[in-house]
């Protein structure tokens, strides 16, 4: 039972509380809010002939989506996010499963070791991955030394370098997502499970693969999403052969300077975004996204 | 007893260099209840995790119904465990935790449904087919890993201290049932705890453990009764063990005598060959020691009283500086510590114990 003094003091606390919210509401209205409704209003007016917008309603940057050329850049980013997703899925969850059975210092030792090359600029660290793949750089030489291959393989601006980087980019966020979920398991579900008559593989997928799907799904979401907007990636190491949703907003909002049209295709894009969170909360009935936070 | 279904042959098994179980052997009829009675860290726990083959020995094996099974995975065994902390699939309901080992098995719905109603009846817990386990209270948690366990009437049931989560008296309610479910279902039960007070309750034979090897096997009469060694009788009866000197050898089977703080007590020799000047450690339990008086048996004086459970207990300090603890129903009023009073036993109290603690 609470006592009497602490009913007394909660009115006059939570008032307080509520004051220090403010500066937070403040900063979500004005840096988070605030953005996302200029953008929904910019994507439903006109574009100026010259430069910036004419406030006037219409469909027309919604309807240009649906313009084959563009329409293809989103097939193509969605075909190009889901290859990324699944190669990293299929790194990441037997790292990540794998990772959460170490010792205590294995564990801490790995998480560091994910953590240490974030502290380079994630540019730097692409250009990196050019030194690699470049015509006659390492990656050649090391295979023709080898005697592999006999020539350079071109690798640098094609689309597997591009998957490659994203790949790299993005696989850490599996991992960190599946071993957040995989440490929280309790191993004796495994053994009663192996008790009852479960094979080793039927173990897996029974207890461990169901019990590790928040962490699968979050792990999918928080590569998936950024594997279509990540436009830097595809132009660094695709040239400009690939051209995903990321790279096509970019172009419109810097090159072609049509605003609306940007607005629109990133409303679309965070449309996809939200679909995936949503179902992503059907299918785990929760909010928080395994391994973020 | 009819015939053997497990047997443990010498087994050994250590952890980093630290030895567990130092060569334990054990035969399990068919339907009986064993008990591994022994404190935490005593190799309890490994020991059913080996006969259960989630745990490999170093040396040693296993058999289950002549068969040897050391090698043998666990979904191989025709065992089943209960494990401590029930480890009950949070993601499946009541029903499918009951169920999951008859649907790896590919049985048809029909029959999973029936066999999941019938253990469900077994436990009383009819109806909670579709909860889930967090929904369920630790007694509840606790029936439905004993179903799940039993579903598939497995030849022998390993439960690791499977009542120690529950409160006292729905400790007692279900050691009566878990008892009886034993015996109208005629599976070995392997049953793991450190409550002397259960295992006496419980089982047919009690295997009392210290330090990964077995002290003592016998039925709860034979390790009450008949401790072997100081540690038994400390442990089962928290009895005394009073150390003295033989005076008169009796034959085997009959009476020695043996001098404890100056006085003589009187003992059963057992089966054990007794030299006069040999040392000698008694057991006696606390409620056998008998106040006597004045001028008769062994003086003592009273230091401490004290009342639990129904008994009193008196902690008294004999001549040689050692303690005795008698115990007593209800509350005597007549006795006040610095009192000075003489205790003795009846000949056949106290038990000569091999010393090992």
């Amino acid at each position: 039972m609470p006592s009497r003094k602490n009913t007394r003091r909660t009115p006059l606390t939570s008032r307080w509380m509520g004051l220090t919210l403010v500066p937070l509401y403040l900063f979500t209205l004005v840096l988070v809010l605030g953005p996302l409704v200029y953008m929904l209003v910019l994507s439903f007016e006109t574009r100026a002939d010259v430069w910036g917008v004419i406030p006037q309603f219409t469909w027309a940057n919604y309807k240009n989506i649906f313009q084959p050329v563009y329409l293809n850049t989103f097939v193509q980013s969605l075909k190009l996010a889901l290859l990324c997703t699944g190669l990293i899925l299929l790194v990441g969850y037997p790292f990540g499963y794998f990772m959460a059975r170490l010792s205590p210092r294995g564990k801490k030792f790995m998480t560091a070791a994910l953590m240490i090359p974030f502290w380079t600029n994630s540019l730097i660290r692409l250009y990196g991955w050019i030194i690699v793949l470049r015509s006659g750089g390492t990656l050649d030489k090391v295979l023709m030394a080898l005697h592999l291959t006999q020539r350079p393989l071109k690798l640098l601006y094609t689309y597997p370098a591009v998957v490659v980087g994203m790949v790299y980019a993005l696989l850490q966020f599996m991992i960190l997502a599946v071993y957040s979920s995989a440490e929280k398991m309790d191993w004796s579900l495994v053994e009663a499970a192996r008790d009852l008559g479960a094979s080793p593989a039927q173990a897996f997928f029974t207890v461990t693969l169901k019990l590790t799907m928040p962490g699968l799904l979050s792990g999918v979401i928080l590569t998936f999403i950024p594997s279509m907007g990540l436009f830097f990636i595809a132009d660094i190491l695709g040239g400009n052969k690939v051209v995903l949703v990321g790279s096509l907003i970019q172009d419109q909002l810097l090159q072609a300077h049509n605003w609306p049209f940007a607005a629109a295709l990133s409303v679309v894009l965070m449309l996809l975004t939200s679909l995936m969170i949503g179902l992503y909360k059907r299918v785990t009935h929760t909010t928080r996204l395994e391994g973020l936070l | 007893m009819s015939q053997t279904i497990l047997q443990l042959q010498n087994i050994e098994k250590s952890f980093d260099g630290t030895p567990v179980l130092r060569g334990i052997s054990l035969d399990a009829a068919a339907g009986e209840f064993i008990t591994l009675l022994g404190s935490s860290g005593c190799g309890k726990t490994t020991t059913l995790r080996i006969i259960a083959g989630l745990e490999c020995p170093d040396a040693g094996r296993v058999l289950l119904e002549g068969r040897d099974v050391t090698g043998t995975p666990p979904e191989k065994r025709d065992v089943n465990t209960v494990f401590q902390n029930y480890a009950l699939f949070p993601h499946m309901t009541v029903a499918a935790n009951i169920g999951y080992s008859l649907k790896l098995r590919r049985r048809p719905n029909e029959d999973i449904a029936k066999a999941v109603a019938q253990a469900l009846e077994l436990v009383q817990l009819t109806g909670y087919e579709n909860r889930m386990p967090a929904q369920l209270s630790g007694g509840q948690k606790q029936r439905v890993a004993i179903a799940r366990a039993l579903v598939n009437r497995p030849r022998v049931l390993l439960l690791d201290e499977p009542l120690g989560a529950l409160d006292l008296q729905l400790r007692r309610q279900m050691q009566l049932e878990l008892k009886a479910l034993q015996q109208q279902l005629g599976i070995t039960f392997i049953y793991i705890t450190h409550d002397q007070e259960e295992a006496l309750t419980m089982s047919d034979r009690i295997a009392v453990m210290r330090d990964g090897q077995f002290v003592q096997i016998g039925t709860p009469a034979q390790v009450y009764d008949e401790p072997r060694t100081s540690f038994v009788a400390r442990f089962v009866g928290s009895a005394n063990i009073l150390q003295g000197t033989v005076v008169a050898a009796g034959h085997p089977g009959g009476l020695v005598t043996a001098r404890v703080a100056g006085c003589p007590v009187c003992a059963r020799a057992g089966q054990t060959e007794f030299l006069p000047g040999q040392p000698i450690a008694l057991a006696l339990r606390s409620e056998q020691v008998d106040f006597a008086p004045e001028g008769s048996g062994i003086p003592a004086v009273v230091k401490e009283k004290s009342f639990a459970g129904g008994m009193l207990r008196i902690a008294l300090e004999l001549p040689d500086g050692s303690r005795l603890v008698a115990s007593r129903h209800g509350i005597d009023q007549s006795l006040a510590p610095g009192q000075k009073l003489c205790v003795r036993c009846a000949p056949e109290a106290a038990v000569p114990v091999e010393v090992d603690d």
